[in-house]
């Protein structure tokens, strides 16, 4: 199983463990990847913005270089997921539009044909991987560990463009990896709702006050910890949630966000370390020590 | 076929307000019966006493807004066999954001409340010489998302941004206020950006979140319209936002490098003079850095960032053409 791997800004930025953690993760899951460096940004909805089709040359641009290679792409960020398969999907229902976009790539020799798909390594956990040998890459079995699953808005919306008719297991595909790895999962409203990064630097009060909610509730319900497919939700769900608690009155910031490779690498008994769980804001001790104590059988 | 539902009940004359009552109805259903159909059955079978709102039963008239199984619909488009498993529980609440004034039926003052803030009106204040406004075929078009809204309230109930802030203008209202920015014999469209651009809760306050255009039962798609008034604002010159100097910032970057720079983003977006702001992000930075996960200073690059500088270069220059 080979892919063109798109990691994303924030895990080749402000988030390094998760890169580390998915680079561990994927080597034990036996998943091949060339890593499209040439690639740019998505834009995150940020460029859309102002420039809707700037931002789909770009990402079929770098869905052009997956399949100059063969591959299928493959992210570890739900936000990065959702502005390619956007994108894909306006140049998929329009063949004019994808000839105009085709025209600005013509230059580097690149050609969009529709070829390759964009999958987020959640979905290739339960589809292309599968959860029976999912399983059989895990050392220890995660149980009595309480994870709250924290999607991110763009691997859940807008689901026309995520694939969801023709397969429905992606919209739980959160809880059927916590449920994979042992862990029980901790239902609440908030695990689809926005973690409030894309205002952080525009309304931060507003922003926190999501942070805290989520977090908040989760650690009410008894979770241990987090896990989220997104790394811009894990930049403000951890970041953030020391002052969001405090400026909300929520409690202290005891919650966990665990990048959903570092899961992944808990239960395959790689050390914390080589998963990042030290870089964290908010201090991953007490769930490390709780993975630590479940013997191997 | 058969349904069953779980209804939440509340009675103001009974109980004290923010409190919940659960009911568990199994009925009979015709195979094709809506959601709607199922209320409006225990409603006349089984207890009288259930408050619901509904009209038209064809979704126009927007009155049957209700959350079904969390997520925001009109009750009278929605099948029973189109949701979940057969024979499945489905969980019917009101609307959120809104408050509940009995059973599944909220009040909409704030929503209103809202659509007058935009001041929904055609201003045309300036009499066209040959006495009657004229709009081509395809401004009208182009204004059928927006008016296409049936005001049932769904985006409202969804809006993560109106869960945490009473004072954001929402998602309906913006769209509708977005029908006026665009309407060509309207002349207030400055002022109109200008406001939404600076008033607390206007455009920059939206997330991003899709939530509207997800549960928005007629494609009027209200995050997009706000995107599109974003960009709109800017044109018009309003660019004293942090808003605005996130999405330059943003730009910016990925023109130059391929890929985002947050250090510099959460600088820029700040703004260079914003002292208390800076010392906020510096405080966040130093934490990062003991844990050995600062943002790089030097920006991580893309390999090709030349040919991406020029993809930038080619659209930018078309688009200012």
């Amino acid at each position: 199983m080979k892919f063109a791997f798109y990691p994303g800004c924030v895990a080749r930025g402000a988030g390094p463990e998760l890169f580390d953690s998915a680079v561990a993760v994927m080597e034990k899951l036996g998943i091949e990847w060339v890593e499209l460096t040439g690639a740019s940004c998505t834009g995150a909805g940020v460029l859309q913005e102002k420039d809707q089709k700037l931002g789909d040359v770009l990402n079929i641009r770098t869905l052009a270089m997956a399949e100059q290679l063969g591959l299928p792409v493959m992210t570890i960020c739900s936000t990065c997921q959702g502005v390619m398969a956007q994108a894909d999907r306006r140049v998929r229902r329009n063949a004019d539009y994808l000839e105009e976009i085709n025209g600005y790539l013509a230059e580097e020799g690149l050609y969009y044909s529709g070829n390759t798909t964009v999958k987020h390594l959640l979905w290739v956990l339960v589809e292309d991987i599968g959860v029976e040998t999912l399983k059989k890459t895990f050392v220890k079995e995660l149980s009595g560990v309480k994870l709250a699953p924290f999607y991110g808005c763009y691997i859940v919306r807008p689901s026309d463009a995520l694939g969801f008719d023709e397969n429905p297991a992606r919209q739980t595909s959160l809880e059927t990896v916590i449920e994979a790895v042992g862990g029980n999962v901790i239902d609440f409203p908030g695990k689809t709702a926005c973690c409030g990064f894309p205002i952080l630097l525009i309304n931060q009060r507003n922003s926190l006050r999501m942070v805290a909610n989520h977090t908040g509730t989760a650690s009410e319900l008894g979770a241990d910890a987090m896990v989220t497919p997104c790394p811009l939700c894990h930049l403000n769900l951890d970041g953030y949630q020391p002052k969001a608690r405090r400026q909300n009155n929520r409690g202290k910031a005891d919650l966990p966000i665990i990048h959903l490779p570092q899961l992944l690498g808990l239960a395959m008994g790689i050390d914390s370390k080589t998963l990042g769980l030290n870089k964290h804001l908010v201090n991953t001790r007490d769930i490390i020590r709780k993975v630590d104590s479940i013997p191997t059988p | 076929m058969q349904a069953k539902l779980k209804v939440s009940r509340y009675d103001p004359e009974t109980m004290g307000r923010g409190q919940q009552r659960w009911d568990e109805f199994v009925l009979d259903v015709h195979p094709n019966a809506t959601v709607l159909d199922a209320l409006i059955q225990i409603r006349e079978e089984v207890d009288g006493t259930l408050a619901l709102r509904c009209a038209c039963r064809a979704s126009i008239c927007g009155s049957c807004g209700m959350r079904v199984n969390g997520d925001a619909k009109l009750v009278c488009k929605t099948r029973i066999a189109d949701i979940g498993e057969e024979g499945a529980t489905i969980i019917v609440e009101p609307m959120g954001n809104q408050a509940i004034i009995k059973d599944l039926v909220v009040t909409l003052d704030t929503f209103f409340d809202k659509v007058r803030q935009i001041d929904p009106y055609l201003r045309a204040d300036t009499v066209p010489e040959q006495g009657e406004y004229v709009a081509s075929d395809e401004s009208m078009v182009n204004l059928l998302t927006a008016m296409n809204c049936i005001m049932c309230g769904a985006c409202v109930s969804d809006c993560t941004v109106l869960e945490v802030d009473e004072a954001f203008i929402g998602p309906a209202a913006l769209a509708k206020a977005w029908r006026f920015v665009e309407d060509p014999r309207d002349d207030q469209r400055d002022t109109r950006l200008e406001e939404l651009n600076d008033v607390e809760g206007g455009i920059w306050d939206c997330t991003r979140c899709f939530k509207c255009v997800e549960v928005c039962p007629k494609d009027v798609a209200p995050m997009d319209r706000i995107m599109e008034m974003r960009d709109m604002a800017i044109e018009a010159g309003n660019t004293n936002t942090s808003g605005y100097r996130h999405t330059e910032s943003f730009n910016k970057s990925v023109k130059k490098h391929g890929r985002l720079d947050e250090a510099r983003l959460a600088v820029e977006s700040a703004g260079y003079t914003n002292i208390p702001r800076l010392i906020d992000l510096a405080e966040i930075g130093v934490k990062s850095v003991l844990k050995g996960k600062m943002p790089p200073i030097v920006p991580h690059k893309a390999d090709e960032k030349e040919k991406i500088t020029r993809i930038f270069e080619k659209v930018e220059s078309e688009r200012g053409s």
